[in-house]
């Protein structure tokens, strides 16, 4: 059983349940979801995602190859946004369909933990008049670590 | 080859992308690196603390160890901070 694979990088919202609805289908017993926003803490206002245009689909896909040779799915959707977002507005939807739960649940998390270290994207966030660019946390690769033949 | 720059790497070089022949004596991602540092200017600043940066090579994340040739695309970036 190969899952099927919706990847897209775009500047415009997404509609989750759009996306639940497409994956949905004989078979798919489960499907997860992660959503993640834009979070307005330590004063920040907007933030401005960039992307490697080819590249980041491409590592976006492998990501999602790479769970569907791990755990048993049926559809794999990823959307992750880029350009000028505010705070409150969502970024990125990780959606995973399988027969049964547990594989959609850990393949979700997967799925955030590996695109956060490898998928081309950088953050640059807006603090009143000031822009800074994110840097890269050590929780950040720990947590893809976690998921490593031991 | 082509060789293009993100986020704060794009800032302090100035540009996204550019073409140029492969540099004499470049046989390396780090070499290449090395290359671009000391034309100096903001490319020296972009370029001061290898340890800030991430490359990849025909868009495959690598390490600076990895040989381009002339008909690459290279690029470096900042660690990335997507999701």
């Amino acid at each position: 059983m190969s899952a099927v694979i919706h990847v897209r990088v775009q500047p415009e919202p997404f509609d989750v349940n759009d996306e639940l609805e497409a994956l949905a289908g004989d078979g798919v017993g489960a499907v997860a979801t992660f959503t993640g926003y834009v979070r307005g803490d330590g004063g920040l206002t907007a933030m401005t995602l960039e992307h490697y245009p080819g590249m980041t689909e491409r590592e976006i896909a492998h990501c999602a190859e790479d769970a569907s040779a791990r755990w048993p799915l049926t559809g794999v959707t990823v959307i992750h946004r880029v350009g000028r977002l505010k705070t409150g507005d969502p970024i990125v939807l990780v959606a995973t369909a399988s027969a049964h739960r547990a594989a959609a649940f850990e393949a979700c998390e997967f799925l955030m933990d590996y695109l956060k270290t490898r998928a081309p994207f950088w953050k640059q966030e807006e603090r009143g008049e000031g822009k800074a660019w994110v840097e890269a946390r050590a929780s950040d690769d720990a947590a893809a670590e976690r998921w490593r033949p031991k | 080859m082509n060789v293009l720059y993100f986020a704060w790497v794009r800032q302090k070089v100035g540009r996204s992308e550019e073409a140029m022949d492969l540099p004499a004596g470049v046989a390396t991602v780090r070499a290449l690196a090395e290359h671009l540092k000391a034309k100096g200017g903001g490319y020296a600043d972009a370029f001061a603390d290898f340890a800030r940066l991430r490359a990849a090579v025909n868009q495959e994340h690598v390490s600076f160890d990895t040989p381009v040739s002339a008909n690459d695309e290279v690029a470096f970036f900042p660690p990335v901070t997507g999701g």
